[in-house]
């Protein structure tokens, strides 16, 4: 057993997770640079490393093809294409790594959705040579569209470009724009070389023009957490504990994971949809009292007053909860094989709640590339973003995506097997009204509400 | 062009979570969740560490309530005997229910047939299915994580199998937020992975937080070992030492704990937990790659294997 003095004992240290996910197709050169994120930031392990050089070698190639770390499936193997979300880990002294890889190909946007969804950075990969297209463009329409905090767009393939300042700062400067206009709220440009390792791990001696992070850096650095005061404080009821036991037996306490914002012993709450109030008496953080708490915290939370309360229901802050209704509108990915269809009845999963459903409208559908609309579709395929209009059986408690990620999302499934069709955001778009400033707008009411 | 101020945050803003924090949350969210939507869930219970980091959450998870899953041990045969002792010790404390599926009697029974290199991990996956089949399980609770093997790195926290146990990657759902759909058919089922985002440092350090005790055999001790397909395997009754092989004395302790007849030791003098997981975090070898020999039969093994309702 080989050992290395390389791994400080920091990493032992507690340290902060960031989620983040990736965006580029194989020609971008993704798979090598999150290769070389594991290899430089020595996650890659010896076997792992061995396995990956003997591959190599026997497709004749010189030098070890650290994309060959990230290839799962024999499927993948076979046909040199990455076919699904896969998720790596790693870790630095500083923090601890989820990233979600996500293939680029047109037809799997299903995947960068689903990436994306859990993310707080999206990173977005072009090739210098090549700059902004229209791939690059559905990127950062995914990434706005699921309102990812922070993009990095990593200007790749450097090296191809004789490290040219004025090739990275033109591409920037298009991408910046773009996904401003989108309402991307943060955007970093990073000029690398996944290939040669510049400014992925360590700082590139090519490009000094370049005075920012490394991609490693950033991701190290980028916020995780931010004040939860400022947000609407929601709590899905996942489960009601009661032990009923000789020692405890008269201990009720809702059971869930707070979805947004801080919640505080004492503080007045409402609970959705029967809009009773009544006060937090305690909140029991995993085997300790604590007086506050805060997303995304597994706690139980215990109330002054004896009301019904089951799995499903909502708790907020007196003055700050969301309306109920039976009338959703929202941004859809569908992400099934089957397609969505004006009429069709289906179950909507939102938190702990779901309820039966029907698609009343599917007002249009969106291309990423150019954010064009086409009104009225009728259906939804495979890969298609659209509006649609839902009516749900009973009242829910949903707040607008832009608002809170967690409480504004909901899964359209199919009642007869369980498919899960589509992923839905409640409310608009985009963040931006510029985004969508290329409508061609049909005279109802229905539709963009911008 | 934006540019950024880059802060380093530190992990004590208010409303910084550790990653221990983060992954735990995550993982009671998981288990209550299943308790909420299914009928019948069942806790897989190895006795090794990832499994008993899974019942050490779920006891969390419903505290001060009861654990509302009962427990499933496959049980090879080949344990280790620490393992089984210590298994049986946990199912008492906490007063679980514990199903044993055993790979013996199948044997016995004729309805199995040892394999020639007498590995007996790929002889699970029938007794497994059908306890699944005979209790009518609904949610099944691995301690699989995605940072393990590659075909795992594509797996759902929520995985669906039909009733065939069978894992087709094709058929998963795209999952996404913290939404788990876990609507199946009858005779259908869902494994559930709570660890999925865990590595195996995570899983050490969790234990080391939590005070969780483990079976002796994770710590470094004396052991007759004898040398096979690179790995040191510990004699037994299973099949080890051959005439050709020699038993020798080495301080040595497991890393993984599965059938005798495929799970390597390593040299260690790590007693402590601590001693351990320095050991872990200066390693340069991966968990399976150091242990398990079943995965090193060839690139697409843990791919097939997964396919005909292995975990």
């Amino acid at each position: 057993m080989s050992t290395s003095t390389e791994q400080p004992a920091a990493e032992l240290a507690a340290t902060t997770l960031l989620r983040f996910a990736t965006a580029g197709s194989v020609d971008d050169g993704k798979s090598t640079l999150v290769g070389r994120l594991l290899h430089d930031s020595k996650s890659v392990l010896v076997d792992q490393l061995e396995a990956v050089e003997h591959a190599s070698r026997s497709r004749g190639q010189e030098a070890p093809d650290l994309a060959l770390l990230t290839d799962g499936l024999r499927a993948e193997r076979e046909q040199g294409i990455t076919i699904d979300v896969a998720y790596r880990y790693f870790a630095t002294p500083r923090r601890r790594f989820i990233l979600a890889d996500t293939p680029g190909h047109v037809q799997y946007t299903r995947n960068m959705v689903t990436g994306a969804s859990t993310a707080e950075l999206a990173v977005v990969l072009v090739d210098a040579r090549n700059g902004v297209v229209e791939q690059t463009r559905r990127h950062a329409a995914v990434a706005a569209l699921l309102r990812v905090p922070h993009v990095v767009l990593a200007v790749n393939k450097m090296d191809l470009v004789e490290y040219r300042e004025s090739v990275f700062a033109s591409i920037a400067a298009e991408f910046t724009t773009y996904a401003s206009e989108l309402g991307v709220p943060e955007i970093t440009a990073i000029p690398i070389s996944a290939l040669a390792g510049d400014n992925v791990v360590e700082p590139s001696a090519n490009m000094d023009w370049y005075g920012g992070p490394t991609v490693l850096e950033h991701l190290e650095t980028v916020p995780v957490s931010h004040d939860l005061t400022a947000c609407h404080a929601r709590f899905p009821v996942q489960y009601v504990i009661r032990p009923q036991t000789a020692e405890h037996p008269d201990y009720r306490g809702y059971a869930g994971q707070i979805a947004a914002g801080a919640f505080r012993v004492g503080e007045e709450i409402t609970v959705l949809p029967s809009g009773r109030t009544t006060t937090i008496a305690g909140i029991d953080a995993l085997g300790e009292s604590v007086d506050i708490a805060w997303a995304p915290q597994s706690v139980t939370i215990r109330l002054a007053d004896d009301i019904d309360i089951s799995r499903g229901d909502l708790l907020a802050p007196v003055g700050d909860a969301p309306a109920t209704s039976q009338d959703v509108e929202a941004t859809v990915c569908h992400v099934a094989d089957t397609p969505l269809a004006v009429g069709q009845r289906v179950l909507l999963k939102h938190t702990t709640r779901t309820v039966k459903a029907i698609v009343k409208e599917i007002p249009s559908r969106l291309t990423l590339d150019d954010l064009s609309q086409h009104p009225e579709p009728g259906q939804l395929v495979a890969n298609d973003i659209g509006r649609v209009k839902v009516r749900t059986a009973e009242p829910l408690a949903l707040d607008a995506y832009a608002d809170s990620r967690r409480t504004g999302s909901f899964l359209l499934i199919d009642p007869a097997d369980g498919t899960t069709l589509a992923a839905g955001m409640a409310g608009e778009s985009f963040a931006s009204a510029k985004a969508v400033a290329a409508v061609d707008a049909t005279d109802t009411e229905e539709g963009w509400d911008f | 062009m934006t540019t950024v101020a880059h802060v380093h945050e530190a992990t004590d803003s208010p409303f910084a979570l550790s990653h221990l924090d983060s992954l735990e949350s995550e993982a009671v969210h998981i288990f209550r969740e299943v308790a909420g939507e299914f009928e019948r869930p069942v806790i897989l219970f190895s006795g090794g560490k990832d499994s008993i980091v899974m019942l050490h959450l779920a006891l969390k998870a419903f505290a001060p309530a009861p654990v509302p899953f009962t427990l499933l041990h496959v049980d090879t045969g080949h344990n280790f005997p620490e393992v089984i002792e210590y298994r049986d010790r946990v199912v008492a404390e906490h007063g679980l229910r514990l199903h044993v599926a055993s790979v013996q009697e199948y044997i016995d029974a004729g309805k199995l047939r040892e394999r020639p290199d007498g590995t007996r991990n790929p002889l699970q996956t029938v007794p497994l299915t059908e306890a699944i089949q005979q209790h009518r399980f609904d949610a099944v609770f691995g301690g699989g994580r995605r940072d393990e093997e590659k075909a795992r790195a594509k797996e759902r926290v929520f995985s669906l199998r039909d009733e065939f146990s069978q894992w087709d990657p094709r058929r998963q759902r795209p999952e996404l937020w913290q939404l788990y759909n876990g609507r199946h058919a009858a005779g259908e089922h869902v494994r559930v992975f709570p660890l999925s985002n865990w590595t195996e440092l995570d899983v050490w350090q969790y234990i080391q937080r939590e005070r969780i005790e483990l079976p002796e055999i994770y710590f470094a001790h004396e052991r007759e070992v004898f040398q096979r397909n690179g790995m040191w395997l510990t004699a037994g009754e299973w099949g080890g030492p051959k005439e050709s092989e020699t038993v020798v004395t080495r301080l040595i302790r497991y890393r993984t704990v599965g059938d005798m007849s495929c799970t390597g030791a390593v040299d260690s003098d790590a007693t402590t937990l601590d001693a351990v997981i320095t050991e872990i975090a200066a390693s340069r070898l991966t968990e399976r790659g150091a242990t398990r020999a079943d995965d090193k039969m060839s690139e697409a093994a843990m791919e097939d294997r997964k396919r005909e309702g292995y975990f």
